[in-house]
This record gives C-alpha cells, sequence and structure tokens, in this order.
C-alpha cells in the first residue's frame, strides 16, 4: 500500500482546454478518497493521470516515494476498474481475472490462489468459466473489481464504477466496496458524481469543480462545513438555499423585502454593512404561523417524498426550500414564518462565494 | 424491428425489382448458364461445328497436368497476396489508429490504391520493373539482382504478387481501422494498467478482438486474389513466363479466348464458379454466426 500526493497537477488538453487547474492533493496511505463533481470538473482526469492514462502537463504525482508523472501505466502498480467494467471480452472470467499476474510472469499455482480467493471474496466462483457477456451488469462489476484485488496493488484506482448499474445493485455494490476496503485496508481513489455514494464510501471526499478542487474534508465536513456557494448547493439534496443578505448587527443579516436571520457571530468574519451569501440548509429551517423574527415566506407547493415534505416557496427575492420530517409541524398556511437555528446559518463573500469562516 | 413497405398494386414492386433483376438475369444467370451448357460442348478449330459431349471437358481438364500447374500457381499466389496485404494493412491500421498528427492524411492517402483500376496498378508496377527501363529494375541491377520478370518465374511472380498486395492493402486497411476503432478504449487502457506492454496488449487483447474482421478479410481476399487480379495478370506477365503466373482465372481466358477451347475454358469457369459459391458459402456461415469470443 502506498500514498499518493499531488502536487499543482495541471491538465491542458491539444486546443487550450484547462481540464485540472494546478490541483493540490494529499491521499494517505490505506485512506479512502473520493473525488466527486458534476461532469466536466476535471476528476476523471486527475484520476486518469493517477493511472497514467493522460500525461501530466505540469507538476508532480507521487505514488509512495516515486514520482510516476513518466512511469508507464504498467509499471506504476495500480489497479483500476471502469466504469464500463472493460473486461477482455474474449477470455472467461477466470482468465481476466489472471491476465495481469500472468503479465507479471506469476507462479502458476499463486495465480490459481489468489484468483480462487478473491472469486470467493466476490462470490464470482461459480462464474470463472463463463466469458463476460454471460454475465449481468452487477457480475461484470464484480469480475471488475476481481481482476483489480488479485493484483494486491498499491492503489485502486475506481471510475464512476456504480453509473452503469441500476439503482438497486448500486446499493449493493456500494456496500460491497466498502466491505472490501474495510477488510484490504488499500488505498482507494474513487470517482463519482454521485454525493451520495462520495457521503457513504469516502473518508475524505474532494469536491472539485471547472478544474479546481473546492474542499478536502470528512464528509461530515463537506456537509456541515461546506468552504465555497459551489460546495454548499452541490452537497445535499435538495441543495442549500442560498440567499444574497446583508449584515446588519452583531449575528445579525438581512436579506431583502424578507426580516433577518441571526447567525452565531463567533463562527464568521464579518463587518456590519457587509454584503454576503446566506446559506441555509433545507432541513435545517422551521416553519411558524406567525411570530416575531425570522424571513416572511410564501408558499407556492409541496413535494411529498413520505419520510419529508419539500415545501416549496419564496422569502423576498429568494426561492426557498423548506424540507418538513413527516410527522413534524407543518402550518399548511400561504405566509408563514421561517426560523433556523443560529448555527445553522452559513456565510458566504458575495465578491468570491468563499466561506466567511477563518481558516 | 422490421420494416414493410405496404404497395396497394402487385405491379409497382415488380417493376422497382426489375432494374436490378434485369441486371442479375443479363449479367449473371445467363451467363452463368451459358457456361454451364458450353462446358458440354466441344467445338472444332475453325468453330464450324459443335458436338454435345457430357463430361468430357471436365474429364480433359482433370486429367491434365497444365490445369494443376495452374491450382497450384493460383495456392500460391493466393497465399502470398492474402498473407502479405492483410498484415501489411494491419500493421498499417494500428499504426494509424494511435492518434499521430496527420492521421487523417495518412489515412487518406493510403485508400487512394483502391481507386486504381487493377490493369492500371499492373501497369504501374510493370513500368516501375521493367527489366531495361525500370527505375526499380535498374536499382536492383545495380546491387546485383539479376532482375527479369520476362524470364524469370519468381521474379514475376514477386512482381504480380506486389502490384496485388499494393492494391488490396487499402481495402483491408480500411476495414482493419474500422475494426480497431470498435475496441473500447478502456480495454486496452485495462490492459496497460494489468501490466501489458504494448506488443503483449496487441497479440493479447487487439489481435483476438479482430478476429471476426479478419476472418471477414481473409475470404473476400481469397476472392480478390481468385478473380479481380485477372487485370493485373494480364497487364503485367500475362500469365508467363512459362505458365508461372497462370493462375485458373487467366487460364479460363487464355484457354478460351486465345487458345480457342471455348468447351475447356467453359468447364473452367464452371469449376471456378462452384469455388466462389462455395467460399461464399462458407463467410455467410461464419458471419451470420460471427466469429466468437
Amino acid at each position: 500500500m502506498a500514498s499518493v500526493t499531488l502536487d499543482t497537477v495541471r491538465k491542458v488538453y491539444l486546443g487550450g482546454v484547462e481540464a485540472v487547474k494546478g490541483a493540490s492533493l494529499s491521499i494517505p496511505d490505506g485512506s479512502f478518497t473520493v473525488l466527486l463533481g458534476p461532469s466536466g470538473c476535471g476528476k476523471s482526469t486527475l484520476l486518469r493521470m493517477i493511472a497514467g492514462l493522460e500525461t501530466v502537463t505540469s507538476g508532480t504525482i507521487r505514488i509512495g516515494d516515486r514520482v510516476v508523472n513518466d512511469i508507464e501505466p504498467s509499471e506504476r502498480d495500480i489497479a483500476m476498474v471502469f466504469q464500463n467494467y472493460a473486461l477482455y471480452p474474449h477470455m472467461s472470467v477466470y482468465d481476466n481475472m489472471a491476465y495481469g499476474l500472468r503479465n507479471r510472469g506469476m507462479a502458476k499455482d499463486e495465480i490459481e490462489r489468489r484468483v480462487a480467493e478473491a472469486s470467493r471474496m466476490l462470490a464470482i466462483e461459480e462464474f470463472l468459466t463463463r466469458k463476460p457477456r454471460a454475465l449481468s451488469g452487477g457480475q461484470r462489476q464484480r469480475v471488475a473489481m476481481g481482476r483489480a484485488v488479485v493484483r494486491d496493488p498499491q492503489v485502486f484506482l475506481f471510475d464512476e464504477p456504480l453509473s452503469n448499474l441500476d439503482a438497486k445493485l448500486r446499493v449493493q455494490m456500494r456496500l460491497e466496496i466498502r466491505r472490501l476496503h474495510q477488510r484490504l485496508k488499500a488505498t482507494s481513489v474513487f470517482v463519482t458524481h454521485d454525493q451520495v455514494e462520495a457521503m457513504t464510501l469516502a473518508d475524505t471526499v474532494v469536491v472539485m469543480s471547472k478544474g479546481e478542487i473546492q474542499q478536502v474534508g470528512s464528509p461530515t465536513d463537506v456537509y456541515r462545513k461546506p468552504t465555497t456557494t459551489f460546495v454548499a448547493s452541490f452537497i445535499g439534496s435538495p441543495a442549500m438555499n442560498l440567499m444574497p443578505g446583508r449584515v446588519v448587527g452583531r449575528g445579525m443579516v438581512e436579506i431583502a423585502n424578507a426580516g433577518t436571520l441571526a447567525f452565531d457571530a463567533g463562527q464568521f468574519m464579518v463587518g456590519e454593512g457587509d454584503q454576503v451569501e446566506v446559506g441555509v440548509r433545507p432541513e435545517d429551517w422551521a416553519l411558524f404561523t406567525s411570530g416575531e423574527g425570522g424571513l416572511a415566506f410564501r408558499r407556492e407547493f409541496v413535494e411529498e417524498l413520505g419520510a419529508t415534505r419539500l415545501v416549496h416557496g419564496s422569502a423576498g427575492a429568494a426561492p426557498i426550500v423548506v424540507a418538513i420530517p413527516s410527522g413534524a409541524n407543518d402550518p399548511e398556511t400561504r405566509d408563514a414564518r421561517l426560523v433556523a437555528k443560529a448555527q445553522a446559518v452559513h456565510l458566504f463573500s458575495s465578491a468570491t462565494g468563499r466561506t466567511l469562516r477563518p481558516a | 424491428m422490421e420494416k414493410r413497405a405496404i404497395f396497394s398494386g402487385q405491379t409497382l414492386p415488380y417493376l422497382l425489382l426489375l432494374p436490378q433483376l434485369a441486371i442479375t438475369i443479363l449479367f449473371f444467370y445467363w451467363p452463368a448458364s451459358q457456361a454451364v451448357w458450353q462446358s458440354f460442348l466441344i467445338e472444332d478449330a475453325f468453330g464450324t461445328s459443335t458436338q454435345f459431349v457430357w463430361f468430357e471437358n471436365y474429364q480433359s481438364l482433370l486429367g491434365n497436368p497444365e490445369y494443376y500447374k495452374a491450382m497450384s500457381v493460383t495456392a500460391l499466389f493466393s497465399t502470398l497476396v492474402t498473407v502479405f496485404s492483410l498484415s501489411i494493412a494491419l500493421l498499417l491500421a494500428a499504426m494509424a489508429d494511435r492518434q499521430i498528427r496527420g492521421a487523417l492524411a495518412f489515412r487518406t492517402l493510403l485508400i487512394w490504391p483502391y481507386a486504381v483500376a487493377p490493369a492500371i496498378a499492373g501497369v504501374l508496377w510493370l513500368f516501375m520493373f521493367q527489366p531495361s527501363l525500370g527505375m526499380v529494375a535498374q536499382l536492383l541491377r545495380r546491387y546485383g539482382v539479376d532482375w527479369n520478370p520476362l524470364l524469370n518465374g519468381n521474379h514475376a511472380m514477386t512482381l504480380v504478387v506486389m502490384a496485388a498486395v499494393w492494391k488490396q492493402v487499402s481495402y483491408n486497411f480500411l476495414f482493419f481501422l474500422a475494426g480497431l476503432a470498435a475496441i473500447p478504449r478502456s480495454v486496452i487502457e485495462a490492459a496497460a494498467i494489468d501490466g501489458a506492454r504494448p506488443w503483449r496488449r496487441f497479440w493479447t487483447i487487439v489481435f483476438p478482438l479482430l478476429s471476426p474482421t479478419t476472418f471477414f478479410l481473409l475470404v473476400v481476399n481469397i476472392t480478390y486474389v481468385f478473380f479481380e487480379t485477372f487485370g493485373i495478370i494480364d497487364a503485367v506477365t500475362q500469365g508467363g513466363p512459362s505458365k508461372e503466373t497462370t493462375t485458373l482465372v487467366y487460364k479460363v481466358f487464355s484457354d478460351g479466348r486465345l487458345g480457342g477451347d471455348l468447351g475447356g475454358s467453359a468447364a473452367q469457369s464452371v469449376i471456378l464458379l462452384a469455388m466462389v459459391v462455395a467460399l461464399t458459402a462458407v463467410q455467410f456461415r461464419y458471419i451470420e454466426r460471427k466469429v466468437t469470443y
């Protein structure tokens, strides 16, 4: 096992598109790191650079202590699981898994032992003689993971491995990947655009947007303390409500034509009169029929999800979503007061979109 | 999903089929049936009398060592042309598939020879290798090779093989390129990560995955060598020297048109017809099933 270290890694494609703009990241040995972002954010490019499938325009990539920029993928001692599985269609499941070991000239009985062990772990023993086309999507993905596992590599790379599976299978495979990681403790880098995958799998989430790393942190960190408005609106479903506001006093922020919200003044570096972006998660709101303080809320429509109901409406000019757990209080009136706990109010700079929490 | 056109009358569909049917009947069925009929006849040298002789033409053909010589020439010729044109095309396609600068121009240029008529291709090569005037022939002389395809059978064979290969490479190249493009990139990448260097990757992944294309081209190339190389042989060697480059199809022509043995020539073309039917049947059978992997 080994750590992976990126130092201001850039990737500029022919034609000048800058896919990754100077990413620096340290992935500790044995950790499970998820690169998360919308499509086109550069997360796959970054992963492919670690794999050696893309050249690095500038910066350095280290696996362990070794700079791997100019080392062939075959010499990097990594394994990768692809989105479309990328199994060798003309080989049996056994040969698919054994291929990488044979290429390294491993003894036959050792190959047999490893394939047997991995296929037991992944419950694919009964398919060993089949060709990939005779397998279902989930089975194929297990074989692809088996092919990675038998190699016992320094680093596992996953390129959106679950996005071709149906929803139910995806949840199941997610758990299996988690289980596998707990068992093997192998350094893993996992690329996805699905925040639920990221939150459930990761020790560390790396949120990317437009070729830049936005935030690196534990799933709780990126959820509780997003450092940019992008992270705030990308993580969490439905997205965090963002509305322009103005600091009007110590711990008070005003939303135009709606009212004021209290925030934890100790958490943010702001002065009176500052223009800010105010963020509140839908589930952090509470609705009351009357009372002082909070924002004037106008209700528009409701989405019923079973466990929660989403109340859509507006406060001043800002569109607002409120998530109310089933059984909790919903006044169901057209006009209501919207209140949030001071600890649940996030402030971002209007100019840069960065958090106003001191670093 | 099947698409059905609905016609209100009976006439229109037949009318639409008519041109294709007419062409097929006129240029295929009619000459083919003529050949079969003629293969049962013997004409005298001046074409004044004709006699129906059943299978005598076939019997004399199969008893004639010259026919077997033409068969072995054809076997050698088709093996050489097929092997070289397939392997050169595969090599070029593999190189063109890697995205290099100017790949498009490279591909376009490679396709050109296919547009050249066989006879003209033959003449081109004939010029270059003409013993006394040809550029390449002079070059070979300078290096001490006594090049003379007019006298040396091996030289003549080399020359027609080169011309035929040159023409066929572009066709094969196109198909191999398409075949390579159909192999998912990620499979190759997976192999690279699995520790296979380019050469090993090619033989263990790319080549097996190309096998349906290769098989298809193999059949098409054999058919090409059997029939379409006639123009090249006629332009370059006229089957000589001493019938060293007389293939089956050229023998049909030389016996019938030049030798005046219409019955024997017809019998040969019937045998060739049977061969091509067999080849096509094999091809359809396997293409239908796909060469499985």
